[in-house]
């Protein structure tokens, strides 16, 4: 991909967030697809290219009354949007259509129309980790933390802190879930869901949607919005089964979607004004900061302790209050592109001041697979 | 009129592996009390889960083995929350085995806290019949029997 070839020229969330038993997940894709499409000025008409997870295209681009040329399923979790970020630029840089739209929409919480999840018995994870008793993410997500704890010497406190400062941030976001401002005591005193995590330390489930639209970098000066470009991206997918993971203390899919990222970009870490890492859980940011070079390995404990991803830091991180204050309908990876989107176009609810360059980085499945977008808002 | 897809009186069982093909040999090696792992016949590494290929080379050439048993506690969570087939709290863990290949697992014969399930500690694994065809290996601290025998472990 042609660092800065494409741009994001619209995007937007669902009109609610949080509790929305009136749309299916279907209806979610949709509503935000509309509002993605005003906030560009477009229409479905205009659109030639679509992408999403957890919905087939098939169904979005109809439901919608779109035409595509260009149709991207890649469906690895909550970083698939990430995925057709990248996927997305190559195809409208190689021609294969012009103007994309990328949509998410889950009930997460009220699962109007949504699918049963469940891994069949004979599947590698029906056969390798099922029988050992794994109710949902909250058990599996996590079982790589012990080992990074014995390693680094991180602290339940440290782990704590990162539920403790994105609750900070939520607190200026009037559309986060959760704003009431919470101490490491609250966090290390909420109800044990498999230890070492509280509850405090796990994402929320509730219902929502995004969407984004991106063409070229040429076009996009001819939109309403100021443009969003593409600066550099990611991808990559290590392990179905968490248990299979190479390092328990570090993501493989991280490190290499994170250092594509950057090559091609051109950047340096310091360039970057604002970061969004997916939490599902409070190790993740960790895991984030450590797997994408920001801070040396067992050092992200420390790095949020001190204040530098809080406000008035030097990396300010999940400026939304992320998936444990912000919002997590299950599949979060399109919330971060958002908010990395509002950043730089300067309407986000807790503004880094002068933004110019955002990375939004994603997680699917249990560090299963991964993808990083580089974003500025000036062309390159 | 009784519903053919509810098995009343039965008190729900934990998730149970359906083997494939590929994977055969493990869950019969697992009945008859063995913990079977491949080892690549080129590349000499071993792996799991299985399939019947070499994944660290792509070589068609593997064999079966019989692992020692003997592994380490690489690193788990203690569930709170309720499952079916479980009761209590429990933990999920990953074990890392003699032969090096790591496992999901469930640590048995130990009391399930932060206190006695300690990072690193010696294992070694114990066959739990489920049905007729299902054994899972599960794991317990490395020399639990002699300690039983003097009383020491519930
Ligand atoms: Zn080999």
């Amino acid at each position: 991909m042609k660092p800065g070839s494409a741009a994001i020229v619209g995007a937007a969330e669902t009109t609610e967030m949080g509790r929305i038993p009136e749309l299916s997940v279907l209806g979610l894709h949709a509503d935000a697809a509309l509002n993605a499409l005003a906030d560009a000025g477009l229409s479905p008409s205009d659109i030639d290219g679509v992408a999403t997870a957890g919905e087939s295209p098939t169904a979005l681009a109809w439901y919608l009354g779109i035409t595509p040329t260009w149709v991207d399923g890649t469906t690895v979790g909550g970083c698939s949007f990430m995925l057709h970020v990248r996927h997305a630029a190559a195809a409208i840089a190689e021609g294969l259509c012009k103007t994309v739209l990328i949509t998410h929409g889950e009930s997460g919480r009220s699962r109007v129309g949504a699918a049963r999840r469940a891994s069949q018995p004979s599947s590698l994870q029906g056969q390798f980790e099922m029988p050992y008793g794994p109710v949902g993410p909250p058990t599996l997500f996590t079982i790589p933390v012990l080992r990074y704890i014995k390693e680094t010497g991180l602290s339940e406190e440290k782990l704590a802190q990162v539920a403790v400062v994105q609750r900070d941030w939520a607190a200026r976001n009037p559309r986060a879930s959760f704003r009431d401002p919470i101490t490491v005591e609250d966090v290390l005193t909420s109800r044990m869901i498999a230890w070492p995590f509280r509850l405090l330390m796990c994402c929320l489930v509730t219902d929502g949607g995004g969407a984004l639209i991106l063409t070229s970098a040429e076009r996009a000066r001819d939109f309403p919005q100021a443009p969003v470009y593409v600066l550099g991206t990611g991808e990559s997918v290590e392990t179905p089964l968490v248990s299979q993971m190479e390092d328990f203390t570090s993501s493989k899919a991280f490190r290499v979607a994170g250092k594509r990222a950057f090559e091609e970009s051109g950047i340096r870490h310091d360039d970057v004004d604002h970061l969004m890492i997916y939490d599902a859980f409070a190790h993740l940011p960790l895991y984030g900061l450590e797997d994408l070079g920001f801070v040396g390995r067992g050092e992200a404990g420390d790095f949020i302790w001190e204040g530098n991803t809080a406000e008035g830091g030097r990396l300010p991180l999940n400026t939304n209050g992320g998936g444990l204050s912000y919002m997590h309908s299950g599949m979060y990876g399109m919330y971060a592109l958002q908010e990395s989107v509002r950043q730089l176009r300067g309407t986000a609810p807790a503004q880094v001041p002068n933004a110019k360059i955002s990375i939004a980085h994603g997680v699917g499945g249990m560090f299963g697979a991964s993808g990083t977008i580089v974003l500025g808002n000036e062309a390159p | 009129m009784p519903d053919p897809n509810r098995t009343p009186n039965k008190t729900p069982r934990r998730s149970l592996p359906e083997p494939t093909p590929e994977t055969r040999h493990f869950w019969a090696g697992a009945k008859a009390g063995e913990l079977k792992l491949q080892r690549c016949d080129a590349c000499k590494k071993a792996y799991f889960p299985p399939r019947p290929f070499c994944p660290a080379c792509g070589s068609r050439d593997v064999s079966v083995f019989t692992a020692s048993g003997r592994a380490s506690l690489h690193s788990y969570v203690i569930n709170h929350r309720p499952a079916p087939g479980f009761e209590g709290h429990y933990a999920i863990a990953v074990v890392e085995l003699e032969e090096g290949p790591r496992m999901m697992t469930n640590i048995v014969e130990c009391p399930q806290t932060p206190e006695a399930l300690l990072l690193d500690m010696p294992l070694e694994v114990v066959f739990a019949e489920q049905d007729d065809e299902i054994s899972l290996p599960l794991f317990r601290p490395l020399g639990t029997d002699s300690l039983q025998k003097n009383g020491d472990a519930s």
